[in-house]
């Protein structure tokens, strides 16, 4: 089986983002990246798939310059098998996309595993477009897969509980928490991951009608109204009820 | 010039979601034509949204399209919104509209915004729209330059109203391709929640500092008086005191509600990732230097095993008086 797994570089979720060039770019300067959290689920599940299905492959996809290469390896450690890099700027996630598609398209697929959205962005696109150019079924936040031949059966997280999916291979899909547990690379892991082959191949030319024009930081907010309880918590929730339905109108 | 907006349904109902994409829509001073999928008997449901903007209501009651399928929805609409020459087209984004709008986009080679939280504007016959970036860390503003342009707006975004009345329904008749029917809802597996926590108006979330999920009972009876969801930090849902369909943050749901009380709950940056966008945030935590006071608009400082009891008793009394 032909298990391919796409993984974004995002900023370290404690990143306080600011921005240069007239706000339209991130100021990577003292940014740590990382494998972006939701497709730390895929590649732990992409593993349990592919040890449980004789004469599969994990081939790792991802869209970036050459400093996404550290986190690559981290996801070569954790168990996949091959690594492609793509030598562009994710510009965005059609951008993506498309270059995925045209990738996957000549290597072979029969599952693709994307995450149910990047950290940075957040637009939870990318594996829908994906499916999209390749004409194959696509489901989204999935928090279990159970694969047997050219069937896969998913639960998908929906609003107020979960729906179960039905879905013929090939197929991609986003994952969400619960798929797997991520999956901390061993010293052996580490090791291997330095022989294992990473291609570097340069992007196909692609125009998207998104254009990012610029980002702010949100306005602070103003300092908060607190209540202290010790003491008199009556007399606290009594303000705060006050200020929740005066001020607030909240109740 | 027309919008079309897509109405989410479930079970035989229009869903909240459904409403507020046409309240957003509303915003591009342009017709409004709405369109539902799937299995909807009481057409009044339908003919009412005319109700909330929407100047046409057109239903496809295909039986192949009773079950949700996402790709032969976004065929169906894409199909829909090239015959009516609707260039703009507007989704929740929501777990029906979301995974639909993406696939729309792409057949349509659209311009594409996926999770909007604000209002759109036309700014010199340009389409400019925005949207919280590094889980709500930043803003983002985008242009949507396509032919067709496609945008899905974050529940909870826009509150509809009633502007209009009851307008006529039409039905559609559409063919569908038996390969887009490739992945399929076979069933939905309800949790015991009773209000869904992305569609929710206000949230009360528990956090670490309850000790215990015998304690959680405190949550869920302030959610009660107030008929609020009930929310958790991932401190609460890894210890296995909370399932994950309940945890807020990064790894977890992104919420915009009215009103969000966060109680025994830090405000760790990834926590604030998934509900720093609520409109009033409300924090109740023993430790004044907690980072949650950072973003709450009130709060009480205070133990939560005493203030959360002397709270709903209060809000109980407070709601017999208004009502
Ligand atoms: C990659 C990544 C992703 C993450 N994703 C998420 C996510 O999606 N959601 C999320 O929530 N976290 C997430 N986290 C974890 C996050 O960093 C915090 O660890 C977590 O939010 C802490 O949960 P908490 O606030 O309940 O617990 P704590 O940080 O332990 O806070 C408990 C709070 O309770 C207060 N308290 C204690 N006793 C009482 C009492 N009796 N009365 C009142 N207050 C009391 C304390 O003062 C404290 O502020 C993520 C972390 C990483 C690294």
């Amino acid at each position: 089986m032909k298990i391919i797994v796409c993984v974004s570089c995002v900023p370290d979720t404690t990143t306080k983002p600011t921005f240069i060039e007239n706000n339209t770019k991130l100021n990577e300067q003292g940014v740590q990246f990382i494998v972006n959290p939701y497709d730390e689920y895929s590649l732990a599940r992409a593993v349990a798939l592919r040890d449980a299905t004789p004469g599969s492959k994990i081939t790792v996809i991802t869209v970036g310059e050459a400093n996404t290469e550290q986190n690559i390896r981290k996801a070569l450690a954790v168990g996949a098998d091959e690594a492609i890099r793509i030598n562009a700027k994710p510009i965005n996630a059609q951008y993506v996309a498309k270059q995925i598609a045209h990738v996957v398209k000549e290597i072979g697929f029969d599952i693709i595993f994307t995450g149910k959205e990047s950290t940075d962005y957040n637009g939870g696109i990318t594996g829908n477009l994906i499916a999209a150019e390749l004409d194959i079924p696509y489901t989204h936040s999935v928090t279990s897969l159970e694969v047997s031949g050219t069937e896969a059966k998913m639960e998908r997280e929906i609003e107020g509980g979960k729906e179960v999916v039905r879905a013929s291979l090939p197929m991609v899909l986003g994952s969400q928490k619960g798929i797997a547990e991520p999956i901390i690379p061993n010293m052996m892991g580490i090791a291997k991951a330095r022989t294992k082959p990473l291609t570097v191949r340069e992007p196909i030319p692609v125009e998207t009608p998104t254009q990012l024009i610029i980002h702010e930081l949100p306005k602070p907010k103003g300092a908060g109204k607190f209540f202290k309880a010790d003491g008199n918590v009556q007399e606290a929730v009594n303000q705060l009820i006050e200020a929740l339905s005066k001020e607030a109108k909240t109740i | 010039m027309s919008v079309l907006v897509y109405l989410d349904s479930a079970n035989g109902a229009l869903k909240k979601t459904a409403y507020e994409a046409v309240a957003y829509a509303t915003h591009f001073g342009q017709e409004v034509i709405a369109l539902a999928i799937g299995n909807i008997e009481d057409k009044q449901i339908l003919s009412n949204v005319g109700k909330y903007g929407a100047q046409k209501v057109y239903h496809i009651s295909e039986e192949k399209l009773k079950t949700f399928a996402n790709a032969a929805y976004a065929s169906v609409i894409a199909q829909v919104a090239k015959d009516l020459g609707t260039k703009i087209i507007v989704f929740s984004a929501s777990s029906i509209g979301g995974v639909i709008a993406p696939r729309v986009a792409a057949k349509l080679n659209a311009g594409l915004l996926s999770d909007t939280n604000v209002l759109p504007k036309i700014e010199n016959g340009q389409l400019i729209v925005g949207k919280t970036v590094f889980s709500g860390k930043a803003n983002a503003t985008f242009s949507l330059t396509g032919e067709f342009n496609v945008i899905s707006v974050r529940p909870n975004t826009v509150k509809p109203s009633e502007v209009g009345s009851p307008v006529n329904v039409e039905s559609i008749n559409v063919s569908t391709q038996e390969s887009d029917f490739r992945a399929i809802a076979e069933a939905i597996l309800k949790t015991s929640d009773k209000i869904s926590l992305t569609e929710a108006d206000i949230i009360v979330s528990g956090g670490r500092g309850l000790k215990g999920p015998e304690n959680f009972y405190l949550i869920e009876e302030l959610a009660e008086v107030l008929g609020a969801a009930v929310g958790a930090s991932r401190a609460a849902v890894d210890a296995g005191w909370r399932p994950h369909s309940q945890q807020v943050g990064q790894t977890g749901k992104t919420v915009s509600p009215t009103m969000y009380i966060a109680v025994g709950i830090s405000g760790a940056i990834q926590h604030l990732a998934g509900m720093g966008t609520s409109k009033v945030i409300v924090a109740i935590n023993k430790d004044p230097e907690a980072p949650i006071f950072k973003v709450a608009d009130y709060g009480i400082i205070g133990d939560a095993f005493e203030v959360v009891p002397a709270l709903t008793n209060a809000l109980k009394a407070y709601k017999q008086k208004i009502s």
